[in-house]
């Protein structure tokens, strides 16, 4: 068996861990989080880290070195997402590597990625993926119209729960150019500038104090050039994307089930109740331990997954519906649990864990949660 | 080429020539080999892949070659596995002497011990049972009565096992047995080896909630066991025991009852069946939301498994999450074959006779009883207990 393959990180992926580490015990913390909801600003995240995390070389870890990134797997990223998870740290990742930059490196012109993805490398660019329309996670739901005009496409449309979008300068808008919604052919991919005539942003401000936008794309023009991949088989490039994307938030989540999960454990050690410490009564032993089991089950999937979109497994697609769902379910378990265990003090605003459980519930949300991917794995096992 | 990569090859080539065809494909619940003096085989093949692999010292190939193992590496023994697998080559014998007995006594036996018992386990020519649970000591298993006293070179034992599996079917017992009343609970417990064909022990098996089972209430009565079969220190076993239980556990983790279907057709097929949905989507969308959660939770349960074995291999570990295996899979496979007994509706009510083919008796048979699989080796309630205690360090 490979090195690569085995479900027991690598030494640099380990480096890559006790870096991201001790980056997030210097500079994160949920305190800072509290800091960043009071000031509610529209770009949603402190640009002050993401400019280290460009120094520490990870907002180009998954890009191709001929474009000045590292070049490396989604699991070493996987790695220091569940880093950052750990603390809650809100960062561009996700919408900027993995579904942005995951779209160009796979489908986009030569032209696009030079004029991007270096930038990317440098903290200096963001993309977002504006794709989701309806309520709920459902990416062929597209009623977003891209219509041929003269040398170019012109835009009409609406998009919502916009990952990032309030600060992104480019989007990787997706538009039908045939067929109807919900329809898996007829979707184009098409890389529009922030400050496009006729595209307008509102921030929104989520309960687990991350920011997303809802995006208006009125008459919004664009020239051939736009167009990422062939028209009318963006489905090709957004699948495999969207796959990325659900284990790559995963392993975010898993960073914030395991947080949830020790500083609870902790918590019945400390806490004293009829004169005893209440980790000793059998009724919360008994939840703690199946607790972990969800933990453990949930490590095993996440490292399992990244690995097989790593080598392009053919399972990949449906590990990652198991991942996504799984995490969904284990994290807002997980939050419910602290909560519970953590008696009065867990439903304060003063105590932490209340902000693992509203993050819990936006990443369970965002991307499809297990009622969704349990759908897709149903169909992609072809049950 | 590396050491390891020329036993890989001269292994392949080994198990190819030597492996009958009949033995590579996936076995019946029927086609176990399990050894002993009464030993049965389910064909000739199997008895000739049984010898084959005796003789290489393949049933046990990380003993010492003196007791009839191969004497391989951990990483050895890995690539063996491996290359078995990859071939589909079935285990030429499963028994609790190879699992459960033999790793304690080469941990605790004395070489003359060792040397008694582990090559005819090796041949595969005794069959073990377990004495562990009574009436009276079931999770509270350090509770046990059956008493042993000493009688000049000799021990007494009397006293009744229950649930012993195999004990009607099996040619030597290994049993915990009460030599000392005086002293707390665990401090008066010991481990002795035991013929079945003894003067004073009877068998008598247990029908089950699914029908008959192979579980037996055992009972001695005044028999007399030469003091040398005793495992460590008289009143020194409940040490032992413990450790017999965590192989216990592991054995119970690897089994095919959850991870790895019993029965020829998939859930999948099951469900297609019964809906009358030869194609598509299933048309009952909670019974498909369930199967996609079980498939799931399978996938998860093996990510894990392989985790560990990756984290054996890099010389972590083992890790707390081998505590879960045998927690999690019996649970998962009690809703595997709950499932499965649920979908078949009106076809898994029959309980014999004519009217119900034997796949659908099957059916409920181990829906029943898998009951019992969150029960044996440990109920689920002391496998929590011993995470709360033991990994997440909780306070008594």
């Amino acid at each position: 068996m490979s090195e690569a393959s085995s479900l027991v990180l690598t030494e640099e992926q380990q480096l890559i861990q006790e870096t991201t580490r001790d980056f997030v015990a210097d500079q994160c913390s949920v305190d800072s989080l509290r800091q960043l909801r009071e000031k509610r600003e529209d770009a949603g995240f402190d640009r002050a880290l993401w400019k280290q995390l460009a120094e520490l070389g990870w907002t180009g870890i998954i890009i191709p070195e001929e474009y000045g990134g590292a070049e490396l797997g989604l699991a070493e990223l996987g790695v220091v997402l569940e880093e950052l998870g750990r603390k809650l740290a809100i960062t561009p990742l996700i919408s900027t590597l993995v579904a942005g930059a995951g779209c160009l490196v796979r489908a986009g012109s030569d032209e696009h990625k030079a004029a991007i993805l270096p930038a990317v490398c440098e903290g200096d660019l963001l993309l977002a993926l504006a794709c989701q329309e309806t309520a709920r996670h459902d990416p062929y739901s597209v009623s977003t119209t891209a219509r041929k005009d003269g040398d170019g496409f012109v835009i009409d449309g609406a998009k919502t729960l916009v990952l990032d979008g309030a600060a992104a300068d480019r989007f990787i808008v997706v538009a039908r150019t045939s067929g109807d919604s919900g329809e898996r052919s007829g979707l184009s991919l098409f890389l529009v500038d922030a400050n496009e005539t006729g595209l307008s942003r509102k921030p929104t401000f989520l309960i687990d104090s991350r920011t997303c936008a809802d995006l208006t794309l009125s008459g919004v023009r664009v020239d051939s050039g736009a167009l990422i991949g062939a028209l009318g088989a963006g489905a090709d490039i957004l699948d495999p994307v969207l796959d990325s994307v659900a284990a790559s938030l995963s392993a975010e989540m898993l960073g914030g089930v395991l947080d949830t999960f020790e500083r609870t454990v902790q918590f019945l050690k400390d806490r004293e109740q009829f004169g005893v410490k209440i980790g000793s009564f059998q009724g919360l032993k008994h939840r703690a331990a199946r607790w972990f089991c969800e933990v453990e089950l949930s490590k095993s999937i996440v490292l399992k997954t990244l690995r097989a979109l790593d080598s392009n497994d053919v399972q990949a697609p449906e590990l990652s519906a198991a991942c996504k769902a799984r995490l969904s379910d284990t994290f807002r378990y997980s939050g419910e649990e602290g909560i519970q265990m953590h008696g009065g003090i867990g439903v304060t605003d003063e105590e932490d864990i209340g902000f693992y459980m509203k993050r819990a519930r936006v990443s369970e949300l965002l991307f499809g949660d297990a009622s969704f991917h349990r759908d897709r794995f149903a169909s992609l096992q072809s049950f | 080429m590396s050491a390891l990569d020329t036993f890989r090859s001269e292994t392949r080539s080994w198990l190819e020539e030597n492996c009958p065809a009949a033995m590579r494909t996936p076995p019946e619940k029927t086609d176990t080999v399990w050894g002993g003096r009464r030993s049965t085989f389910p064909n000739e093949d199997a008895k000739i892949w049984l010898e084959r692999c005796v003789e290489k010292g393949f049933t046990a190939p990380e003993w010492p070659t003196e007791y009839g193992g191969a004497g391989l590496s951990r990483e050895e023994v890995r690539v063996l596995r491996s290359e078995m697998k990859a071939l589909r080559c079935r285990p030429p014998i499963f028994n609790y002497g190879l699992l459960m007995l033999a790793p304690v006594l080469l941990e605790y036996g004395t070489d003359e011990q060792k040397a008694e018992h582990l090559p005819p386990i090796a041949r595969g020519e005794i069959r073990w049972c377990q004495g562990y649970s009574e009436p009276g000591a079931g999770s509270d298993l350090a509770g046990l009565q059956c008493r042993a006293v000493r009688d000049g070179d000799e021990i007494v034992v009397n006293g009744q096992k229950i649930w012993t599996s195999d004990a009607d079917v099996s040619d030597w017992i290994f049993c915990l047995v009460r030599t000392n009343t005086e002293v707390p609970k665990h401090d008066g417990i010991s481990f002795l080896l035991f013929d079945m064909e003894s003067k004073g022990v009877s068998v008598s098996p247990i029908p089950l909630i699914s029908g008959a089972s192979p579980f037996c209430q055992t009972f001695f009565d005044d028999v007399r066991v030469p003091a040398r079969h005793l495992i460590g220190k008289e009143n020194g076993g409940w040490t032992i025991a413990k450790r017999l239980l965590q192989h216990e556990r592991e054995m119970l983790s690897e089994s095919t009852a959850g991870a790895r279907p019993t029965q020829k057709k998939t859930l999948v097929d099951v469900a297609r069946e019964s809906l009358e949905v030869p194609e598509g989507p299933l048309t009952d969308g909670v019974l498909r939301d369930e199967l996609a959660q079980l498939y799931m939770d399978r996938l998860c349960y093996s990510a894990t498994l392989e985790r560990s074995r990756d984290q054996a291999l890099a010389g972590i570990g083992p890790g707390p999450e081998t505590s879960m295996f045998k927690l999690y899979l019996s649970e998962l496979g009690q809703r595997n074959s709950d499932w499965r007994h649920r979908v078949v509706g009106a076809r898994g009510l029959g309980w014999d006779g004519d009217g119900f083919d034997d796949e659908e008796l099957q059916t409920t048979r181990e829906w029943l009883y898998g009951k019992a699989s969150t029960i044996l080796g440990g109920t689920s309630e002391i496998q929590l207990n011993i995470i709360a205690k033991r990994v997440l360090g909780l306070p008594d």
